[in-house]
């Protein structure tokens, strides 16, 4: 694991500058505290900063080619890297390092682009062709590593984070997009691939792009999640999908504890981290650490849970407790990590997590993420099954009442509430609508964009679902909406929320790498040929999922209702440390300064969540919006500097 | 294909004994009154039956008489099926 970053002349610049490739990798130290390396061209530039987990000797980087023609730097994991390298010396290739790293560019010169679709892995890859004199830049199939880009004034800057391309150059804007945020205060994430600031750009899950001075930059998918091509003729039973699903697991498991350094697991007490971590148990013979978050607040604990998987499994726990004013504490450097605005305080935990792996001596972690978008386990696909039901026959007093499984508090009955909540739900959408399943939360979320002050988007602003349906819209045609569910929900909430600020950019801030193999490509495409109605049978969602596990976990464990991962919001400000956060970040000079928000609304909001009560979800989200926006504009457009946080971590001297 | 009843009863027990170690249910078994099935439970065993069966419950059927046991659900489903002209389990 690590960070890259790059420059590339596109047309007749001064050569490249050895001090700006330094000045970007420094931003990235986080990432890779075990080593630096910079390789410099006139025409382009490397560079990388490594967390040494495979060859810890002989990683450095950038690797190359045997006749030195090809240069990669690569943030990542290639899993079956072994069995690539056996094929390769097969047909000859000979090898300097024992790195999975050297692997990709004896595969590229074998096959070119293509090398990426044999890669089994979690990679941002930047390769150098010096003889074609082109940038090859390729990103994993679900968006686990990230990958930013700009052009400005001549050259092409990548990074591993947008801080990086920001260092460069001083010269690169740095704007808040205002049609951008927009997005993000509708769906949580942006609808493309746009970052929050003006003109950086991601390269996409399942894209390779070439970029040199004639072409530009030529982006192609190679992979997506193949939810279109289920083949509802098929007929196993679940038994069988449960079958095939837990050997694919396991070997999942068996390919992601491969490193030179201990591997450690995430345990939250849900189903997902608790079906990984047994995995590790029963199929392998490691000694296993686990690591947990509890709360202060009972409402958000599960360390009963945690308790309970960890004994049943016998690992050699250990977790740390937030506190309210923990998440207040660290939020400004969660969202300094993030480099988005959050709607949710939910990634600090996980900061705090990651400190607490690392300071354990761990630097890789097993998680359960991804679970719940590719085996159908979020309340959003329930909450949709549920309207669709009531769609069906809409005549129906009796079927609203449904809603009851979903949320008890719902008090229901059939002749009055019911209709009211089912008009509550209900949209005016068509059951083969591709958005079916989300219009009511981006109906919600699209709550906050009153907060944004007049005149800062464009006239006439852009439709945020527009922007999206643009993008995802033509790969839904003809999916079922609970497919079309997943499919958005693993593009957008997955690869551009939860992979990124709550797993990659939260572990990294403490130089720890995730590992998910529920995201192993085959695990993925065995997922979507499961037909939708046995991924949630009715109302039970990770079906097979649980089949799978069946025996290997506490009953409790698989028949307990999910927990949606959250940590308090408004909450954990109310005490000394949120009101100095709110003071340096939401004080009426600084919302005056960034001019992004209506000073009003924003003082009014402050004073509604002062008096104390129980705040709505949207009150939530529109306080953690607002001030991670701030936060955003604090230390990234009024005063960019580098580690304004410090650092946590140990830096390794670069030799 | 198994017969509707040996469905059905896999069924209840899966998704409201959660397969209890010893779980059983009776064919006569009224659902309501041994309390493994509430109101809104119904509705899911409704849903099930849709989703799986393509059979279309409107609100008039939902009397325990068709829904209430193992074997009354199995024979309105066989019903059901038949006048809607599905394929009969």
């Amino acid at each position: 694991m690590c960070g890259i970053a790059g420059i590339l002349n596109l047309g007749n610049n001064p050569p490249i500058e050895r001090s700006s490739l330094e000045r970007m990798i420094g931003m990235l130290r986080h990432r890779g505290p075990d080593g630096l390396g910079v390789f410099v061209r006139p025409q382009v530039g490397l560079a990388h900063s490594r967390l040494s987990i495979i060859d810890l000797e002989g990683g450095a980087q950038p690797i190359c080619n045997e006749d030195r023609t090809l240069w990669v730097v690569f943030n990542g994991e290639i899993f079956n890297y072994r069995e690539l390298r056996h094929d390769l010396e097969q047909r000859g290739h000979r090898f300097s390092t024992h790195t999975d790293t050297e692997v990709i560019v004896h595969l590229f010169e074998e096959k070119g682009e293509r090398c990426v679709e044999e890669l089994n892995g979690q990679f941002a890859i930047a390769l150098w062709d010096e003889s074609k004199q082109r940038l090859f830049l390729a990103r994993d199939r679900m968006g686990i590593r990230p990958l930013f880009y700009t052009t400005h004034a001549g050259r092409f800057y990548f990074g591993s984070e947008v801080k990086a391309i920001f260092a460069a150059d001083a010269g690169i804007p740095r704007i808040i997009d205002p049609e951008v945020l927009a997005e993000i205060f509708t769906f949580w994430m942006p609808a493309d691939r746009d970052s929050v600031f003006r003109g950086v750009r991601q390269l996409a899950a399942g894209h390779w792009a070439w970029v040199d001075g004639v072409s530009g930059i030529r982006e192609s998918e190679y992979w997506d999640i193949p939810l279109h091509q289920v083949q509802h003729s098929q007929t196993k039973s679940e038994d069988e999908y449960a079958e095939e699903l837990r050997a694919l697991l396991v070997d999942a498991v068996r390919l992601q504890l491969r490193a030179d350094v201990p591997v450690g697991a995430y345990l939250s007490g849900g189903l997902d981290s608790s079906a990984i971590t047994s995995m590790v148990r029963r199929y392998t013979n490691n000694q296993l650490k686990t690591f947990s978050v509890t709360f202060s607040d009972t409402s958000y604990d599960e360390s009963r849970e945690q308790a309970e998987v960890s004994a049943f499994l016998g690992t050699d726990h250990a977790a740390v407790n937030c506190t309210y004013e923990d998440i207040a504490r660290v939020f400004p450097a969660v969202v300094w990590h993030a480099e988005t605005p959050l709607l949710r305080t939910a990634p600090a935990p996980l900061y705090l997590l990651s400190r607490l792996v690392r300071d354990n001596g761990y630097k890789v972690v097993l998680t359960g993420e991804g679970a719940d978008e590719i085996m159908g386990g979020y309340d959003i696909f329930k909450e949709a099954k549920i309207r669709a039901f009531i769609h069906r026959n809409m005549q129906s007093h009796l079927r609203p009442l449904l809603l009851k499984r979903l949320y008890p508090y719902l008090t229901l009955s059939p002749t009055g509430s019911a209709a009211y909540a089912a008009k509550f739900f209900a949209t005016d959408a068509p059951l083969d609508d591709p958005f079916y399943a989300h219009r009511p939360r981006w109906r919600t979320t699209a709550w906050l964009l009153p907060f944004l002050r007049d005149g800062l988007r464009q006239t006439p602003p852009r439709d945020p679902v527009e922007t999206l349906d643009a993008v995802y819209g033509g790969k839904l045609d003809g999916m079922d909406f609970f497919s079309a569910a997943q499919y958005l929900e693993s593009k957008t909430l997955l690869a551009n929320y939860l992979l990124s600020s709550q797993g990659d950019r939260m572990a990294m801030a403490h130089s720890v790498e995730g590992r998910f193999p529920f995201l192993d490509h085959r695990v993925v495409e065995f997922a979507c040929q499961i037909p939708p109605r046995l991924r949630m049978k009715v109302l039970c969602e990770k079906n097979i999922l649980k089949k799978a596990m069946a025996g290997a976990l506490p009953t409790s464990i698989l028949t307990r209702k999910k927990q949606p991962y959250m940590a308090p919001d408004i909450a954990s400000f109310s005490g000394k440390v949120g009101q100095e956060c709110l003071e340096r970040y939401m004080s009426e000079e600084a919302v005056a300064d960034a001019d992004l928000f209506r000073p009003t609304a924003v003082r009014q909001l402050i004073a509604k969540c002062h008096k104390g009560q129980r705040q709505g979800f949207r009150e939530n989200m529109a306080f953690i919006g607002i001030l991670s926006a701030q936060i955003l504009h604090e230390h990234y457009i009024r005063n960019f500097q580098s580690a304004p946080f410090g650092s946590d971590t140990k830096i390794a001297d670069p030799n | 294909m198994q017969d509707y009843a040996t469905q059905i009863k896999a069924f209840i027990i899966e998704n409201f004994l959660f397969n209890a170690e010893g779980s059983s249910l009776g064919d006569d078994e009224s659902f309501l009154e041994s309390g493994i099935v509430d109101s809104t439970g119904i509705l899911e065993v409704v849903a099930w039956i849709e989703e799986t069966f393509d059979i279309r419950v409107p609100d008039t059927d939902l009397l325990p008489e068709n829904f209430d046991t193992v074997q009354r659900l199995a024979a309105y489903m066989r019903r059901s099926a038949e006048a809607q002209g599905l394929h009969k389990g």
